[in-house]
Formats: structure tokens, C-alpha cells, sequence
């Protein structure tokens, strides 16, 4: 296709526009359809043969969206994604901003030996530590507890690397007139560096965020009981009920897209951070 | 160090602040890194006592054995999950090109730049299951919309009614699940990559082929691949590495691993010893077999890559 790219820049544009439009509705369709099919009633869905491909719902059938959270506990599966997601971030935010400060600027015995073993890991695939911590669990007895959703997705080599990096971009004058003026290195840590890293902080924030809200193997490995299921491993759940039947599409897609929606407002506000966010780690890993 | 002496001011308040992160470092991460390698030479249910076993889960992982004449393997089912892993990486080649090709069309001045970007992106965002719930509908045989649209195109046609059985037959299951990771991969983090590096070429390049009358095409492949193939390559290892680690939602919410296994991947296979079946020190030595495949390939690509890659002059 770019061979018939001629310097005359209206038929680039208008190849350009078409390519993007085509494929734009590839990636549309999909989600036109999962919402067209979350308005159908369970028989209805059924209804289309080969000459109806009903796009627009008749009628449009809005007790999915009422129903899907009685027929399993999607209000709980809400609530435990946000706790977790929320406990995750924090914990995340907090403890590797703390670590990251001191390997960027703080001088002690075996720092360096330290941001080593950090960066080391990151290497190793996640099947690797996640089958003895699944041990670790059941011997801590935490199965099934948001201690075991929360705790371990803490701690991630990954985020002390990230900001550690973006802390070395930060330039010394200000932590050392801060210095002179008394300032600890808790305030200057508080108050000088962590306010010069707002871009950074906010992109770790939301990476963790969208990582942990689509967690999907740890949540399953760890939880048991329905109570405890967060979003994505409930709507497994949601899907194995109809394990020996047509499903209701319409009640999964309903389910589906309630789970798709704060993500995408959550996107649609802060593009600018996730694309920065990409090349940030991008460029650097 | 020799000697006792205090620790300073600094030396205090460094290990202070690396202390709740190393602590949890340690706990969860360099411990069971150590746990799992002591794992794979054992034998565990979570039940009864831990057995030693030697090497016995390699030699049963990755050895063969003579039967009725003919070399058989251990474990088949353990090279067939190979098999199925490297199969499904197969589409990545497709991917890494389409994506390019996406964020060179993009990387021009256009209008609702922000729109198309974010419809693109979508899928990444979205929760994956919720992406594989979907993509199980759009492949549903007797009621799917891509088999409803397969027999209106017959219709059409006026061929025979055909329709395919996406994820329910070995011959199909791959290929379809390598169709959706196309559609969900073509837009996301590569594609925005390649804006990055894209944006990073110098004007002046073009420019000074333009004079000579080079061509669109020329200058793709003479300036921009050459230029941007440091991000190339970066994306390309993270996807291999990613392949070998991957295809476990994927198949466990669409196809349960099927049909006949030709879905299961190492991802797979190792929640299957670990979870479905509690061989917990077999699928330890798993985990150690992709980890030692994706070390030497990040060796591999440490040492060698770089001639491979042209980096930028300026």
C-alpha cells in the first residue's frame, strides 16, 4: 500500500483516511455488536438467520442490564476490583516511590548490588514466583482472603525501576537549596520531589490500575468463594454457569460491557498519560 | 567492611526507604524465585510431605524413551503445549507489521487524530475477558455473526452454505485465536511505539531524499525502517518473550485448552499442574524450562542484536 503513495498529497491523504476509516470500523463492529446484542431479549437473540442480521434491537430489551446483577453478585465483583485495585495502587505507589527516591539519590552500603537484584528480576516470568507465593498462600492461610488479592501485587520490581528513572532526570539544584534551607530528606522527598514527578506518578498510577483491574490468573488461582471474585474472574465465573447450555448472550454482553465501561472513561480522560506512559517504558526497557 | 562504625545520617534514611518495598521484594519475589527453583526438584502435592526427586521432573519434562522401537517422548503433552505456544507466536511477525503500518498512516497530519488513536487502542484498555466473552460470541458456530455473515456471503455467491467451526475444531481454534489477538494487538502499545520512534527520525532526512527524488517507498525503507529499528527490535523480543508466557485467558474463557488440547499453551499447562492437577514441583520445572528459553533469548539479543540494529547517528 505505501508503494502507491505518490508524492501528490491528496491521494496520500485520502489512502491514508480510507485505510484508518476501514480498519477503524474493523475495531468498532465488535463492540457495535456486543452492545447490539446486550439490548436483545434471550429468545431474540436467537431469532436472526441468514437473511436478518438484526443490528438495531426490536424491541430494545433493557432488562439485561437490571437483571445481569441478580443472576450473579456483579454489585460484589464491583466492589472487591475497586478495593483491590485501589489497596494495589496505593500500596504500589507508595512503597516504590519510597524505594525508588532512595536508590536515585540516597548513598548507602550495597545500593547499587540491591538495584541489581531489582532489575534482575524483571527478567523472570511471573509463572515463575507466582507458583511458590501461591504456596506461601495457602501456608499463610490467606486463600481466599483479599490479603492474598492485595499483598503480593504490591510489590513490583517494576515500578522502583520506573520512577528510580524518572527521579534521575530531576535536577539536583532544588533538593540542594532545599538542603540548605534545613529541608530533611523526608521533606525533600514530600515536598520537592514527588510534586516534580506528577506526569510519572500519574502514568505508574494508572499502568497498576489497568494491570490489576484486568488481573486475571492470581484472582482465579487465589479465590474461592463467589464473595471474593473480582471483575474479570466473576465474569469467568458468570460464563461457566452456562457451561452445558446456549448462554444468554445478551446477558453476558450486558455483563460484559458494564465491567468494559469506567475503564474507558477512566482512557478517554487521561490519553495523554497512557500514551506518554507507553514511550516512557518503552524507551527505557 | 571492616570495623564497626555507624551508619550516617543518609545510609539511615536510604535503607529506611527501601525497606517496606524491599521487604515485600524479598518476600514475594527473591525468595520464591529461590522456592521454585528448590521446587522443581521436588515432588509436592500441597498435601502430603514434599518428596525429593532429583531431576526426575526434567527427565520426565524434556527426556524420551524408547517404545516399540520408536523414540517417544516423556511427556507429550508437554511438547504439544510447546508446539501450540510457538504456533500461536506465529501471528507476531503480522502484528509487529501491521502495527507499523498503522502508526505510519497515523504519524501524517490528521484530523480526530485522538478518536482513531483511542478506537484503535480500545481493546487494550478493555478487560480481556470481557474481549474473549465477545470475540467467543462473534465465533459462535451456529448463531456468531461471523458465520451468520459467511452464510449471507454464500447466499450471495450463491455457493453452498458454509460455516466454520472457529473455535470448536483443532484445524481452526489457532488460527482464531491468533485472528483476535491481531485485532487486539494492531492498535495498542507497539502501534504507539512506533508513533514514538517514528516522530523521532530527523525531518531533514526526508527532506534531503526528497530532493533527490526519492519515492515514498524509497524512503521508507531506506530512512524510516533503518531509523526506527532499534524500537523494532525492542518490540519484537518483548513480543516473543510475551508469547511464551501467554495464552492462558485466551483459551481457558473461549476454548477450555481445546479442542483435543491444541490450545493449551506452557501458560496453560503450568495452571493445569499446578491448580487442576496439584503437581506443584512439575510445574515449577515448567516454569524453569520458559524461563531458561526467554534468558537466552534476551541474551541472545543482548549480544547479537545490536548488529542487527542501526542506531541513530545524532
Amino acid at each position: 500500500m505505501l508503494k502507491n503513495m505518490k508524492p501528490n498529497s491528496v491521494i496520500k491523504k485520502t489512502v491514508s483516511y480510507t485505510l484508518l476509516a476501514l480498519g477503524g470500523i474493523t475495531m468498532i463492529l465488535p463492540f457495535l455488536w456486543m452492545l447490539s446484542t446486550s439490548l436483545k431479549s434471550y429468545s431474540s437473540v436467537f431469532i436472526f438467520n441468514l437473511t436478518d442480521i438484526r443490528w438495531l434491537p426490536n424491541p430494545v430489551y433493557f432488562k439485561n442490564y437490571i437483571d445481569v446483577w441478580k443472576v450473579v453478585p456483579f454489585a460484589r465483583f464491583y466492589i472487591n476490583s475497586i478495593f483491590v485495585v485501589v489497596c494495589v495502587t496505593f500500596g504500589q505507589v507508595l512503597t516504590s516511590s519510597l524505594a525508588a527516591y532512595a536508590f536515585a539519590r540516597l548513598r548507602f552500603p550495597g545500593r547499587d548490588k540491591l538495584f541489581f537484584a531489582y532489575l534482575a528480576t524483571m527478567m523472570i516470568p511471573g509463572s515463575v514466583t507466582m507458583i511458590p507465593v501461591f504456596a506461601l498462600m495457602r501456608l499463610f492461610g490467606w486463600i481466599d482472603t483479599y490479603k492474598a488479592l492485595i499483598i503480593p501485587a504490591i510489590f513490583s520490581a517494576y515500578g522502583t525501576f520506573l520512577l528510580r528513572q524518572f527521579f534521575m532526570t530531576i535536577p539536583r539544584d532544588l533538593e540542594d537549596a532545599a538542603k540548605i534551607d534545613g529541608c530533611s530528606l523526608w521533606g525533600i522527598f514530600w515536598s520537592v520531589i514527588l510534586p516534580l514527578s506528577k506526569t510519572a506518578l500519574a502514568t505508574l498510577t494508572i499502568f497498576i490500575s489497568l494491570g490489576n483491574w484486568v488481573s486475571f490468573m492470581w484472582p482465579l488461582l487465589v479465590t474461592n468463594s463467589i464473595e471474593k471474585r473480582t471483575l474479570p474472574v466473576g465474569l469467568a465465573y458468570f460464563q461457566e454457569l452456562y457451561q452445558y447450555a446456549q448462554p444468554d448472550w445478551g446477558l453476558l454482553m450486558a455483563g460484559s460491557l458494564i465491567t468494559m465501561v469506567p475503564v474507558i472513561i477512566v482512557f478517554l480522560f487521561n490519553q495523554r498519560f497512557f500514551v506518554e506512559g507507553i514511550k516512557l517504558t518503552g524507551m527505557k526497557g | 567492611m571492616t570495623g564497626t562504625r555507624y551508619l550516617n545520617k543518609e545510609e539511615f534514611a536510604g535503607y529506611l526507604f527501601i525497606l517496606p518495598n524491599f521487604l515485600g521484594f524479598l518476600v514475594f519475589t527473591l525468595v520464591p524465585v529461590a522456592l521454585s527453583f528448590i521446587l522443581s526438584f521436588i515432588s509436592w502435592d500441597m498435601l502430603s510431605a514434599p518428596k525429593f526427586v532429583g531431576l526426575f521432573n526434567f527427565t520426565n519434562l524434556l527426556g524420551f524413551h524408547k517404545e516399540a522401537g520408536s523414540l517417544v517422548a516423556n511427556d507429550p503433552l508437554f511438547w504439544q503445549c510447546v508446539g501450540n505456544t510457538l504456533y500461536l507466536m506465529i501471528i507476531i511477525p503480522v502484528e509487529i507489521m501491521a502495527s507499523l503500518l498503522l502508526a505510519v498512516v497515523m504519524n501524517q497530519k490528521i484530523r480526530f487524530i485522538n478518536m482513531f488513536r483511542a478506537i484503535y487502542f480500545m481493546p487494550t484498555i478493555t478487560n480481556g475477558v470481557a474481549i474473549c466473552l465477545l470475540w467467543a460470541w462473534l465465533y459462535n458456530y451456529d448463531f456468531g455473526l461471523l458465520n451468520n455473515l459467511l452464510v449471507k456471503l454464500c447466499h450471495v455467491l450463491s455457493v453452498p452454505a458454509a460455516r466454520i467451526p472457529w473455535l470448536t475444531s483443532v484445524a481452526w481454534a489457532k488460527p482464531s485465536l491468533m485472528l483476535m489477538g491481531l485485532w487486539i494487538m494492531i492498535g495498542g502499545y507497539n502501534m504507539i511505539l512506533f508513533m514514538a520512534a517514528l516522530q523521532g527520525v530527523p525531518r531533514e532526512l526526508y527532506e534531503a531524499a526528497e530532493i533527490d527524488g526519492a519515492s515514498g517507498w524509497h524512503k521508507f525503507w531506506n530512512i524510516t525502517w533503518p531509523m526506527i529499528s532499534p524500537t523494532t527490535f525492542f518490540v519484537a523480543v518483548m513480543a516473543v518473550i510475551g508469547g511464551f508466557q501467554g495464552g492462558f485467558m485466551q483459551a481457558y474463557i473461549m476454548t477450555g485448552g481445546g479442542p483435543d488440547r491444541s490450545t493449551t499453551t506452557l501458560e496453560y499447562l503450568i495452571y493445569n499442574h499446578l491448580y487442576s492437577w496439584q503437581h506443584v514441583g512439575y510445574a515449577a520445572s515448567i516454569a524453569w524450562f520458559v524461563f531458561i528459553v526467554v534468558f537466552i533469548i534476551t541474551v541472545v539479543n543482548w549480544r547479537f542484536g545490536g548488529k542487527l540494529v542501526q542506531y541513530s547517528h545524532y
